[in-house]
Formats: structure tokens, sequence, C-alpha cells
């Protein structure tokens, strides 16, 4: 839903970023607005995924220049567990397993750790377990992945169905997910999506970040924008992921040389 | 390496003083204490130039206080389990004494156990390791008990090594189809050595489920042989958990005398500082269908030091074993250092024998999962410490559970 007079909650300015030695966000610049779902599309390689990683502060990343402002605070200068805290939120392409953490105590900490720096109560075992069983229902998993470790043996489906779990425990202002559709079969498609759309609402925001369309035709997106070579390169409304649908992405090396030639790298 | 080169010598002439130092061989021990004295007076001590001593240097003995420790009875013994008979072993009086044993439990006769001592020993190939001569001169008491047919008890076997050294020496019985749950508490107060040798051996169908904490200090050695003999259809789980040790030695050495029983291993052991812990396990098949599961876990940070050798012996006789050994290290510090080896000697065609050794650091992917969920990096770590510990920890029997708190396995590291 756009709404022009909603409160900004993220605004990257210009922001470059490289992994190693290599140079992937060259300038990208995005403002979110409350009550808005963006999409942000492209190619692999296009630099979609290490936007997400650096907004969420993975220490493998690192910003060369511009900034990012959550809710007017400086994003870039928190430490990745702060900026999870106050209510960002990275959806993993990959969740991570993580064998001998129990999903239950794992949920349960970050939930606590959220709900100290919002000034509310610590829930106890009794308290958070009434909260996970209705908080299932919005990915409808079974509660038997409580009991497992964290990820542990998970379908591809099971993990993304975690992440929204774990996005629904945590309420975040700005979530950003990153090819929550990649491995998914149809119906675990529809039960994600499902549950991304009743987590959205007018205080929130949310990056889906995607190659396809199909993920759009369940959530369905205010703002699209694509990325290449580390920048948007373009920005429109739902229409624009219909078009990329059509006609790929090969116009995107044109309008690339067109608007910004890149010296090529001799070698 | 001027330590591996001295630490012989000193120990050596340690050695001899110490035999020295001896009480005059005495009690229903006195010809064992014989025998072990004159052994050590002849035995070369264990140095770097022998392949099952090759990365433990015991030279930290060499600086110790070789008197029998006055240990302390009190001293902060963990809470046992409600219901479960408890045996403070101080090495020098009778561990038995005014305790009345529950139906199902009898102290060995003087015969029976002259004729049981040091039988699974020699079944292990084990009764001339320093280690246990060591154990063979000093020790003064023997708990040896007998479970009876079918009975099923638990026990718990508290120690505290104060200054100088604790000789402990058990040795138990399972008739068939007895059962006996075993949660063993070894502390160190003290500058010192605990010396542990544990027989038992297991008739027809019978069940040990032995779970051992031994949680030391800097200045402390534990060394500690467990040996097992295995009738068919038997079951022996033995969980060890080890923190904090100057020197830490464990010889698991399990035989199934006729095949067809099931052994469980579980192994933890935590270094820090300058902490050396070392476990040298030995199964050894003699009859067919034989199941071995043994996991073996290190945690090693500071320029704490892990030695895991594990052998399996699957002779021809073996065929049909069923055998698993994993040996998996959390690296913490670049200047500790992990040396993990199986040994596997398989001489029957028709058998599974699978192994495995990984050596990691905390992963960095993990540690950003956690992280972007709200948990902070000290936190994040602590979890996958003891994510890490778990699988061991989750496997000892009864109060050693509690015995056990994770935290303190860890405080430093």
């Amino acid at each position: 839903m756009i709404r022009p007079d909603a409160p900004v909650l993220l605004e990257i300015k210009d922001l470059h970023a490289r992994v190693e030695d290599k140079a992937i966000l060259k300038g990208v610049n995005l403002t979110v607005r409350a009550g808005e779902i963006h999409a942000v599309m492209g190619r692999n390689g296009s630099g979609k995924s290490t936007l997400s990683k650096v907004l969420a502060g993975h220490p493998a990343y690192t910003v060369t220049a511009g900034a990012v402002s959550y809710r007017g605070q400086d994003l870039l200068a928190l430490d990745p567990e702060l900026r999870a805290r106050i209510g960002v939120f990275l959806g993993f392409q990959y969740p991570v397993e993580i064998p001998g953490v129990s999903n239950l105590e794992f949920l349960r900490v970050a939930t606590n750790a959220r709900r100290a720096e919002q000034g509310g109560e610590e829930l106890d075992t009794f308290a958070f377990e009434d909260l996970v069983r209705e908080r299932l229902n919005v990915v409808q998993m079974d509660p038997a992945f409580l009991d497992r470790s964290v990820n542990e043996g998970f379908s591809g489906g099971e993990k993304k169905r975690n992440e929204i779990l774990q996005m629904a425990l945590l309420e975040p202002l700005v979530a950003i997910l990153d090819e929550t559709d990649s491995g998914l079969d149809i119906d675990a498609l529809r039960i994600v999506a499902g549950g991304v759309n009743q987590l959205a609402n007018a205080d929130n925001a949310t990056v889906l970040i995607t190659h396809y369309q199909r993920l759009l035709d369940a959530i369905t997106p205010d703002y699209v924008h694509v990325m290449a070579a580390g920048r948007i390169l373009r920005t429109g409304g739902k229409e624009l992921a219909l078009e990329l649908e059509e006609r790929g992405y090969d116009w995107v090396d044109q309008e690339l040389a067109a608007q910004a030639p890149v010296p090529l790298e001799v070698a | 390496m001027a330590a591996s080169l001295t630490a012989p010598m000193a120990l050596a002439d340690w050695t001899q003083q110490w035999l020295k130092g001896l009480p005059v061989v005495d009690g229903r021990l006195a010809a064992v204490q014989q025998r072990g004295r004159e052994a050590l007076a002849e035995l070369p001590v264990p140095s770097s130039r022998q392949e099952d001593w090759r990365f433990t240097d015991l030279g930290l003995l060499a600086g110790l206080d070789g008197t029998l420790a006055s240990s302390p009875r009190d001293a902060g013994l963990p809470p046992g389990a409600p219901g479960v008979l408890r045996l403070v072993l101080d090495g020098r009086s009778d561990p038995l004494e005014g305790v009345a044993l529950p139906a199902g439990l009898a102290p060995l006769s003087d015969s029976e156990l002259s004729q049981a001592l040091g039988h699974t020993l020699a079944a292990t190939a084990c009764e001339h390791h320093w280690p246990v001569e060591l154990n063979h001169a000093a020790a003064q008491q023997v708990l040896a008990l007998r479970v009876a047919s079918r009975s099923s008890l638990s026990l718990e076997l508290v120690s505290t090594q104060a200054a100088g050294l604790l000789p402990l020496r058990v040795l138990l019985v399972l008739e068939e189809k007895a059962e006996l749950e075993l949660c063993q508490f070894a502390s160190a107060r003290g500058a010192g050595l605990t010396s542990l040798v544990l027989e038992a051996h297991l008739g027809r169908g019978a069940r040990l489920n032995h779970g051992m904490v031994a949680l030391g200090r800097n200045d402390a050695a534990l060394l500690a042989h467990l040996a097992i003999e295995q009738e068919p259809e038997s079951s022996a789980t033995l969980a060890t958990v080890a923190a904090g040790w100057g020197l830490a030695r464990f010889e698991p050495r399990i035989r199934q005398v006729d095949g067809s029983a099931s052994t469980t291993l579980r192994g933890l052991q935590v270094v820090d500082h300058r902490q050396v812990a070392d476990t040298h396990s030995h199964i050894s098949f003699s009859g067919p269908e034989g199941e071995l599961d043994q996991l073996h876990k290190a945690v090693a940070a500071g320029q704490g030091r892990s030695v895991f050798n594990g052998a399996v012996r699957v002779p021809r006789e073996a065929q049909r074993t069923n055998a698993a050994q994993l040996s998996r290290t959390l690296l913490l510090s670049d200047r500790a250092r992990i040396d993990t080896k199986p040994e596997l000697e398989i001489v029957a065609d028709d058998v599974k024998c699978a192994h495995g050794a990984t050596v990691s650091c905390l992963q960095t992917d993990e540690l950003f999962y956690l992280q972007s969920r709200g948990i902070a990096a000290d936190q994040a770590s602590a979890l996958l410490k003891r994510a890490f510990c778990e699988e061991v920890l989750r496997d000892l029997p009864g109060a050693a559970r509690q015995w056990c708190r994770f935290e303190h396995l860890l405080a430093s590291a």
C-alpha cells in the first residue's frame, strides 16, 4: 500500500559495498515507507543478495561508501544483533543448519532479545510455547519442528517456513526476504507467501528479493526494482515484473550500456 | 621441544623417588602392590618416543608431591540422585565401611577378589601399562562389587583429590542380565594425581551404563583406565566428560569376548590454557556380530592440546561386526593443538567399520545467522559451543547430567 505521507522506515543512499576485493554494490538508492512491499529483481550477480546481507550486517561485506538509515538511525553503525532487535529482519536464501541448538530455544532467545529492546517482558518457557504455537499457524508448520535442531534436516520448504515463523515471532518493521521462493514447490510457495501477506500491515514494510514473477503472483508488490551491476537500474510498479517475465533481462544490458558506459577492463 | 627430552629423565627420577616413599605393602592388595612396585622399578616411563605417548607429555607428574593424598570427605561434592547409594572413594578407607548395600549388590569375598582382580586388565591387554602399574603400586583399597543376576541398580562413586596421589581401584562383576547405572564424579582440589583403574566384567545379557564427570585443575593430573569385558548380548555404555585437568589421559579398553555385544562410547574432553587431554580407546571384537558406536568430541582453546587415538580390532573371527567411530574437534584458538587418529585393524571381510574425523572452528555463517536474529555475538558463540558438547552431555546417565554444567566446562574457553 503506497501512502506518500507514511513514515520512511529505510533509506538507502548511494550504497557501495565489496566482498574481499570485489566491488559489488555501486551506488544503490532505495526508500522504503511503512505499508509498502518492494520487489528487487535482477540476474544472478546483480547484487541483490549482497544488498540484503549488507543491510543485515554480514561480516564478510564491507561498506565503502553511502549510508543507510533505519527510522532515522544509522543502521550501518550497528552490530547485526542490534539491527535485528530494533526491527530489521533478513529471511535467508539458505537458512543455516545448527545441529545441537534446539529450534524452540533458539526462537525463544531471539524473541526475547527483540522484546527486551521494545521494553517488553521476557517470556518464560510456558508463555513462549503458547505464543509459538499460535504463530505456527501463520505458516501451517508442524509443532514437531520445534523440538528439532535449528533447520537440521529440514527440507527446503520447511527451512523457508521456519524463516517466516521467525519473522512472525520477531515482528520486524522491515523484512528483507532473500529469494524466499527458491527451492519451493507450488504448495510451499503458497503457504510461505500466505504467511508474508498475513504479516504485512500498514506499519511495516517488506522487501522481496526474487528472480521470478511467480512469487509476485502471490504477493503483490507496490514497487518493482531492477538491479544490474550493483545499482537499481529501473523502478516501476508491478507491471515491470510482468514485463521482465516477458522480455527477459537482455534489455538491461542495452540500458546499462546506454546509461553509464563502463570502461572495459583490459586484461 | 626441550620439555619432551628432559621430562622422561625427570619423570624417571620422580618415579624412583616416589616408589621409595610408598608405605610398606599391606592389606588385601599387598601382592598387587608388590607386583606394581617391581614393575615400575623396571618399566621405562612413557615418553614421546613411544607411539602411544607421542603427543602426551607426563612432565606434569614430575613436579607433584607423590605422597598419598588425604582426601577431604566433604569438599563441594555435587548433589546425588534421590535414593541412589553414594560411595565416597578417598583412597585410604574402605568405601563400604558402615554402608548398608541394597539387595542385589554384594562385596566380593577375598577369594573371589583374588580370582577376578586383574582379569579384565589382562583380557584387554593393559595390565602392564605404566599408569596401571602405578595404580597397582599405590592403591590401598579396592571397591569390589558384584551385581546379582537380574538385579537393576544405580550407584554413585565420588572422589576428591587433594594435594598428592589419589589411587582408585574399582572392580565390578555384573552377573547374567544384571543392570548397573554407575555415575562417577572425580574432582581435584589440589596439585596432584588421580589414578583410576576400573575393571568391569559383564555377564551374558548384562548392562552397564557408566557416566563419568571429571573436573580438574591446571596443576592436577588424571590417569584413568576403564577396562570392560563383555559377554554376548551384554551392553556397555561409557560416557566420559573431562575438563580443566593439566593432564588427563583416558584409556577405555573394551573386549567383546565372544562378539554379539553392544558397546557405546561417548567422550568429551575440554582443554584450555596449557592443558592436555588424551583419549586412547581400544576396542577388540573376539567374536562375530559385535557392535560399536563411538563418538569422541574435543574442545580446544588457549594453548590446550587434545589427543584422540581410537583403536578398533576386528580379527577374522569377528565377522559381521558393525562399528562406527567419529572424532570431532572444535578448535577455539589458533594456538591450540589437535591430534586425532583412527586406528582400525580389520581382518574379517564381512564387516561394517565406519570412521571419521573432523576439526573445525566456530562457523561464521552459524554465528551470523544467530546474530541476525538478535542474539549477541558472545551468546551466539556460547550457544554453538554448548550445542557441540551437548551431543555427549545428553548421554550422561542419572545425576551425572547435572554434575556437568556446560558453564563449568567452558568457563574460560
